[in-house]
């Protein structure tokens, strides 16, 4: 390799120019068009709160003369600006954003299939309004008709019904016609099909009556029934929509496109597909690698945790090999690309991923398998109801039909429509106020079932943050005025020990500190009075010291020292998540089987393993390890719950048959996950489980309680006793029944749970304090602790 | 039977109203930002944010 020119690369004024147009590229490429000349940029602003930071954002984004529209949106935490093209430009906006005082990253509008989700529930809320309105006023005429009308007086208000009736069931039931036809085209048979069935026979059957004369007519029980599931349908939309809202906040920027460098060392940006091997691409500190690579020029600390989900940072040279996703922190390096995009470790780790979850697509929800039962029965019932009375009558088929189509209309699922989507959205309710977001309901039906969790070692069972901590033998040598000095070296820097250290020194006031600088892969150096001073590796600090011997710690990595004086030596330790020991111990005692699964070395993760009391604990694991690991649990007919965090363990997040992930995992592992929880505290593991149990019983609960209905219903039915009146009532009541069995979720406050999971602390639900935890999560993020 | 013919349609037409005020709210972005829109109310500012 034609590497090792000068140790660092120079990140002086002459690249911010250039990192310009690299981030203008960037910010344009995910905005859009909206007219001539006229583009929308949205970004995403996690950290605003309240009214104050709305007004800030618009008034100073709104000074820009080339911005025609800002509107800050609270419950999205969005920015959306449209500004003219040609008389201003984003990065602008991008400052002005900053300049408020807010960290934010661009909301990527050109992939996002948000606006097709808004879209959707959109559609199904207007759909359900068209119900409500037409279930409404056929109802209020209805009561008329049972009331006693006249003979005229049924035909006329029989009309009317069905004027409303026919366009508001083809408008309103277009949700369940459209997947009991994709259904019936695949040979299955969902809840959708016997639905549409009872609908379409149902309004067929009165507009056949109303125009015969007769005096019944199920305009009523028709649409009542579209409303009622519309109910349940959106019910179920809003809650997958909540989460994906929520995870989409999350999301950050990644890596689109590179500098490169050109043979007459100009930067150049290019999209990350345009990237082969064999081009040389600068990454700057804070940026991600984008593709794999070797390391030719310049030094720098990285952090890994993605590839190997340890945080502690490692420094990189030339000849060293740098994976795609991993975190730039000190200084610039320029890499030799080795593996396009899509072959690079992010590309693999993506396609592992998919193949996983490919796999996991074959759980049939619930209701799916409900289904499977129920509608073939029901459709056999009906027809031999109507075989029944076509002897009994000897060919009356008039009436024969109207009893078969009584009979579907009775047993129409309404009450099992709503039986899973109620009960669901109450239980995500329940866990978003203590912090934990679910992605799909049928995470819930998968966490009820598990025996086996394996956790992850870094970022899960531990904070991932490294505590540090001044080493006994050193603890003497550092009074206020170095730890002043060290407070204020350690805040210049972004490396995880620095923050560490800025915070463990608690008090001390900032100190004179003049020509600090960080060196990349040793540590701060400044000035004090003419004096150096240091804070970083031992080694290098030791450059500056005349250390007694006796004084060092071989254990520390780490120390601070002024020039000629004694070396004050730090001891990092991992600190163990909130809760862990209590979590463990409880989980113990359910009858779950625990592992710890690391991609650590041998020690740490038998250390922890040792302090946690868990026997079983595999180290050095590769993300195929992993899977491995859980395909062999399955075999063994376990059904394991995979909590991790990093990007190794995403393809595992995947691949278990249910998972949690904390907030501060990386954004694929957030992805991966079934749930995540945004408070520090392990015990949300327990917590989830124990109300997806709960909602688990009182799922089954209401299918009984509908099933019961019908057995009591269909007897009637089939004996032909069955009017519109009837059906009208026993549909609402059967229906309220459920709605009222599922509110019992909200009513027991699981008191018992709470006290000994140490939950109560965090007891002070409302949405507020979830929007603080997730705005948390997105600064922890920013902080590279990934 | 008189007064059915006078009332039936005002009745519809009032539900229709609803109706349309709701499809038009919806449509019109009303419902996007209900918690901004909570916090909005708090500003003493009478102007616009921006101006067009």
């Amino acid at each position: 390799m034609s590497c090792c020119g000068a140790p660092t690369i120079e990140t002086g004024s002459g690249y911010s120019v250039v990192s310009g147009t690299a981030e203008e590229n960037e910010l344009l490429a995910s905005s859009h068009k909206i007219g001539e000349n006229l583009i929308q940029s949205d970004f995403v602003v996690p950290d605003m709160h309240c009214v104050a930071c709305i007004r800030s954002l618009e008034k100073t984004i709104g000074k820009l003369p080339f911005v025609s529209r800002v509107r800050a949106n609270l419950s999205l935490k969005k920015v959306s600006v449209v500004w003219h093209q040609g008389s201003g430009n984003i990065i602008g906006i991008d400052r002005a954003i900053s300049e408020a005082g807010f960290d934010h990253s661009v909301f990527d509008l050109s992939t996002d299939s948000e606006d097709a989700n808004a879209n959707s529930a959109n559609k199904l809320l207007i759909a359900l309004a068209v119900a409500g309105f037409a279930a409404v006023n056929i109802m209020l005429l209805s009561i008329s008709v049972w009331s006693g009308a006249d003979l005229e007086t049924t035909k006329l208000f029989h009309l009317i019904s069905g004027i409303i009736a026919v366009p508001a069931v083809f408008f309103s039931g277009q949700p369940f016609f459209r997947s009991a036809l994709a259904a019936l085209r695949g040979r299955r048979l969902n809840m959708d099909v016997p639905i549409s069935l009872a609908v379409l026979l149902a309004l067929g059957m009165s507009v056949y009556e109303s125009m015969a004369g007769g005096r019944q007519a199920y305009f009523d029980a028709a649409v009542t029934l579209l409303f009622f599931l519309l109910i349940g349908r959106y019910l179920d939309n809003l809650m997958r929509d909540k989460a994906r809202s929520a995870v989409v906040q999350l999301s950050r920027l990644a890596v689109k496109g590179a500098m490169t460098v050109g043979e007459d060392s100009s930067l150049t940006y290019i999209e990350l597909d345009e990237i082969v091997p064999g081009m040389i691409v600068r990454v700057m500190p804070g940026d991600r690698v984008p593709v794999d690579g070797e390391v030719i020029k310049g030094q720098s600390d990285v952090d890994r945790s993605l590839v190997s989900g340890e945080s502690v940072p490692l420094m990189v040279k030339c000849g060293h090999f740098v994976e795609a996703g991993i975190l730039n922190l000190t200084g610039a390096i320029d890499i030799c690309v080795q593996r396009d995009a899509r072959h690079s470790f992010l590309g693999e780790v993506t396609r592992m991923m998919e193949a996983a979850e490919q796999g996991r697509g074959n759980y049939t929800r619930i209701a799916d398998r409900m289904a499977r039962i129920y509608a073939p029965a029901v459709h056999l019932l009906a027809a031999l109801a109507f075989v029944g009375w076509m002897l009994y009558t000897k060919g009356d088929w008039h009436v024969s039909i109207y009893v078969a189509i009584s009979v579907l209309i009775i047993t129409c699922p309404c009450a099992l429509g709503l039986a899973v989507p109620v009960v669901h959205v109450i239980a995500a309710r329940r866990l978003f106020k203590q912090g934990i977001i679910i992605r799909d309901g049928s995470g819930f039906e998968r966490l009820e079932e598990i025996d086996y969790i394996i956790f992850d070692k870094t970022g899960t069972l531990t904070s991932g943050i490294p505590q540090v901590e001044v080493s006994a033998r050193s603890a003497g040598l550092f009074d206020d005025n170095a730890a002043a000095i060290a407070k204020t070296l350690a805040k210049h820097s972004s490396h995880p020990f620095s923050k560490s250290i800025a915070e463990f020194i608690k008090g001390s006031t900032s100190s004179d500190v003049t020509e600090i600088r960080e060196v990349p892969g040793a540590g701060v150096e400044g000035r004090v009075s003419g004096n150096l001073t240091r804070l970083g590796r031992r080694q290098w600090v030791a450059q500056i010291t005349d250390d007694n011997p006796r004084n060092v710690d071989p254990n520390s990595a780490l120390s601070f020292a002024l020039e000629g004086g004694n070396s004050v030596m730090f001891e990092t330790s991992e600190e163990i998540r909130k809760d862990s020991f209590e979590t463990i111990a409880e989980l113990k005692t359910t009858g779950i089987d625990i592992e710890i699964l690391s991609g650590d070395g041998m020690n740490p993760v038998k250390n922890i393993a040792d302090r946690l009391t868990v026997s079983d604990f595999y180290h050095s694991q590769t993300p195929a390890d992993k899977i491995a690991r859980i395909n062999q649990l399955k075999q063994q007919g376990k059904k394991v719950l995979m909590a991790g965090d990093g990007l190794n363990d995403s393809p595992a997040l995947a691949a278990a048959h249910v998972s949690i992930a904390p907030a501060n995992a990386s954004d694929i592992a957030r992805q991966a996950a079934d749930f995540v929880f945004t408070r520090q505290s392990l015990s949300a593991v327990p917590f989830a489980i124990n109300i997806a149990k709960r909602s688990g019983n009182l799922v089954r609960q209401n299918f009984t309680l509908a099933i019961l209905y019908n057995a009591i219903a269909i007897p009637f039915a089939v004996a032909g006793y069955i009017t519109p009146l009837i059906a009208a009532i026993a549909m609402s009541a059967s229906s309220i029944v459920v709605v009222t069995n599922s509110m019992r979720l909200n009513l027991d406050p699981g008191n018992q749970k709470k006290s000994k999971t140490g939950l109560s602390s965090g007891d002070d639900d409302s949405l507020v304090s979830v929007a603080t935890d997730i705005s948390n999560m997105d600064t922890n993020t920013k902080g590279h602790w990934a | 039977m008189n007064s059915l013919l006078l009332l039936i349609p005002v009745a519809l037409g009032l539900g229709l109203l609803g109706l349309v005020a709701f499809v038009w709210s919806l449509k019109n972005n009303q419902y996007d930002d209900l918690d901004g829109a909570a916090q909005r109310i708090l500003d003493d500012d009478d102007g616009p944010a921006t101006d067009s």
